[in-house]
């Protein structure tokens, strides 16, 4: 189906395959207190050169979702899921006879055609820190504080490439002056603690691309830096992405860093995706009622608002997680619908590519929305 | 009119000494936290302190409670300098001042009942008999909005944002004056804190409080305060009334962190042209000569490492202390790199021109 007006393919040929395509993925960890379903049926994708961002709070999912696309989660256990048949009740059984702290998940992650989820872990360590690599919040214990950092940089090429070792190390000043390490000849024997916080979190950008991978994942990069810093690494991250064309997948739960950032937001609530659509489309027509709570949520730089319109209430427990809409509890516009049944992330009429899970209709979603946008000054027009 | 000040700091330094050897211990160098820190809160309003991390914002916080001793300069509280009372009179004095924390986990006794929390400072002060005090609290955690029945629960049983209610309702126990707020929403999600900042700005209204906000988030000061000031290692860069500082910035630092904000509006934020602060914040041992923002300015001068700029007023009650001002707010990255007083040292005394916004 075309649409007009909208280009899907702009070099002409067929859209890009995408390189990163999740479908109905669920991870359930088996904890002392029960299941949680951290992450219960997410599907999104990521094309080459693209950028997502993943915004939700705290223990929303967005982590563990990449995490178990990786296949980093502690102690995975396998199981398989007949098709057709809904792997949920499948996965609770599983873990209910299993060891304590195992963790399970299905569904599907196709990284350029090939599952993630059914690849071996020898596989898997292949193609981390090669083709698909990721940069943590904290960049001081995700470095090794007793190796100098050239030590960690050369050991990251050693693994994947086959070069020497002086060709490792050249390799490595290389990707240290790239990230704008000042003296990266000399630099490159020191130690994570004699660096500053944005600079290790440099030295963790290098390493992460050193190897050219076509997907960086990056997990709150800028949460643990001053604002200024924040400002330096972003924009790094922006340059580097433009001038090797690397995928990118941004967590975090600061939606100004998105909205100057990202191509497309996916937005987690509670384990699953609340509402997924281009940046623009997703500040100038937000369709779910917590997308709406979250923009009202925030103090603005740019406008003057008397009250903040905070959400009621707290995120739900994902041991127990409600019947229904999970948002339902806090949501101002729940109806009787949202209470049985459970919405999947669905089109809009006016944009297939403007996903989400409300069962609102959507002339009423669009008339509170613009409301909403008119309030916060986000309307395409006022910021011209 | 002179504004009724409840407190003031004047030339407040703090300096941590860093020794060297274990019998014989003498001073090599100190930690310059706080160096000159003058400032006035007016009874009601909110003043706002911004800044990075290592600026002293927090320093600042622990000497007006008097949680430190400053190395130098005079805390005067409601008329009477708190840095010379006796222990005695400080008890007196730390009812009128409470204190709200960053961290919901760490500063609630995980061992004491909720009820427990709230009641201490009461019991402390003598206040009360047990039942007037368990009414109280009851009232306090209504009032911060949490179920009053909770009273015999533990700090665990709550989350975060509910934690830091149990904060603010301890704070408010004794009916201070003054409540100082360092970071009291940077631990909590983005739907938690406007519940938060929303509470502090209705409870403000209702018992007339007064506040010192401290937060990294530049956003967050602007929503909740009257009055801003900016620092930068262990100074004062800027001062200003909330509107004023974030509509007309003056310092080069002050616009350089408006700059970095991310803007949440993909059309505002990725049109504007963002200047990028390069380089970290000095160490604060040896912090540098002159102005001390001038190694990592985009219109520094010579004269900026020779000469400490003095907070000069530029505007009604718009204090900075830079030799070559922001002439207008939004600048571009080329603008702010160009100071337009340079051939003209007498100009920055000027008022300045009306700001244009974006048309």
């Amino acid at each position: 189906m075309t649409i007009p007006g909208v280009d899907i393919a702009p070099s002409g040929g067929t859209p890009p395959e995408p390189l990163l395509a999740v479908s109905d993925l669920r991870t359930y960890f088996k904890t002392d207190d029960g299941i949680v379903k951290a992450v219960d049926g997410v599907s999104f994708e990521v094309r080459p050169g693209q950028t997502l961002g993943v915004v939700g709070e705290s223990g929303s999912g967005k982590s563990v979702t990449m995490m178990s696309i990786l296949g980093l989660n502690p102690k995975p256990g396998r199981i398989a899921v007949a098709p057709g048949s809904s792997p949920g009740p499948q996965m609770e059984a599983f873990l209910h006879h299993s060891k304590k702290h195992t963790s399970v998940s299905t569904g599907q992650a196709l990284f350029r055609g090939e599952n993630l989820l059914q690849a071996s872990q020898r596989r898997l360590r292949a193609l981390r820190g090669s083709e698909v690599s990721m940069i943590f919040q904290d960049p001081m214990t995700s470095l090794n504080p007793v190796l100098s950092i050239g030590k960690q940089l050369v050991e990251a090429v050693l693994l994947h490439r086959d070069v020497t070792v002086r060709e490792a190390r050249e390799l490595a000043i290389e990707g240290l002056q790239e990230v704008g390490i000042p003296r990266a000849e000399r630099r490159i024997d020191d130690y994570p603690h004699q660096f500053s916080g944005g600079m290790r979190q440099r030295v963790m950008i290098a390493m992460a691309l050193i190897n050219e991978p076509a997907l960086l994942i990056a997990d709150e990069p800028t949460t643990a830096l001053d604002v200024t810093t924040q400002a330096q690494i972003l924009g790094l991250i922006r340059r580097l992405q433009a001038e090797r064309g690397t995928a990118v997948v941004l967590i975090t739960h600061d939606l100004g860093v998105v909205a100057e950032t990202v191509d497309e937001i996916v937005v987690m609530y509670a384990a699953r995706i609340a509402e997924r659509a281009p940046v623009f489309s997703l500040f100038e027509r937000p369709l779910h009622p917590y997308t709406w709570g979250l923009l009202g949520s925030l103090p603005r730089l740019d406008v003057e608002l008397e009250r903040l319109s905070q959400i009621r209430g707290q995120p739900p427990s994902l041991l127990r997680p409600p019947a229904g809409c999970r948002f339902r509890p806090r949501c101002a516009f729940a109806f009787d619908r949202c209470r049985g049944e459970l919405p999947e992330a669905t089109p809009a009429g006016f944009d297939p590519e403007h996903l989400d899970a409300c069962f609102l209709d959507e002339s009423r979603k669009l008339e509170e929305s613009a409301r909403i946008v008119a309030e916060l000054g986000l309307e395409a027009e006022a910021a011209a | 009119m002179t504004p009724d000040v409840l407190l003031e700091v004047e030339d407040v330094t703090k300096h941590f000494p860093i020794t060297e050897g274990i019998v014989f211990k003498h001073e090599v160098a100190s930690v310059k936290a706080l160096d000159g820190v003058s400032l006035a809160v007016r009874r009601g309003e909110t003043l706002g302190i911004v800044g990075e991390s290592g600026c002293g914002k927090s320093t600042l916080a622990r000497v007006i409670m008097r949680l430190l001793e400053p190395t130098s300069g005079t805390v005067r509280f409601d008329g009477k300098d708190i840095t010379q009372l006796s222990q005695r009179d400080l008890r007196v004095f730390r009812r009128e001042l409470m204190m709200i924390f960053q961290d919901p986990y760490a500063s609630l006794n995980p061992r004491k009942r909720v009820g427990f929390i709230v009641s201490e400072p009461l019991e402390i002060h003598g206040l009360g008999t047990d039942a007037e005090r368990k009414r109280r609290v009851q009232d306090l955690l209504e009032v911060v909005g949490l179920n009053p029945e909770h009273y015999n629960r533990f700090p665990h049983e709550f989350s975060g944002g509910q934690r830091q209610r149990i904060g603010i309702a301890r704070a408010l126990a004794v009916n201070p004056k003054l409540i100082v707020a360092d970071e009291p929403v940077s631990a909590l999600d983005v739907s938690v804190q406007a519940q938060i900042l929303n509470l502090l700005k209705d409870l403000q209204g209702e018992f007339g409080l007064t506040y010192v906000f401290i937060a990294h988030d530049l956003s967050v000061v602007r929503h909740i305060s009257d009055r801003v000031a900016v620092m930068y290692l262990g100074k004062l860069a800027e001062l200003a009334p909330a509107r004023d500082l974030y509509a007309a910035p003056r310092h080069p630092y002050t616009g350089a962190l408006l700059s970095a904000v991310p803007i949440a509006n993909p059309r505002r934020g990725r049109g504007r042209s963002a200047f990028v602060l390069g380089g970290d914040v000095p160490n604060p041992i040896n912090p540098p000569s002159g102005c001390r923002f001038h190694p990592r300015c985009p219109r520094a001068q010579d004269e900026c490492a020779l000469t400490e700029p003095p907070l000069e007023q530029r505007a009604a009650g718009h204090t900075a202390a830079c030799f070559f001002p922001l002439e207008k707010w939004p600048l571009t990255a080329d603008e702010m790199r160009r100071p337009a007083t340079v051939s003209a040292p007498g100009a920055e005394t000027e008022p300045l021109a009306v700001t244009r916004g974006p048309s």
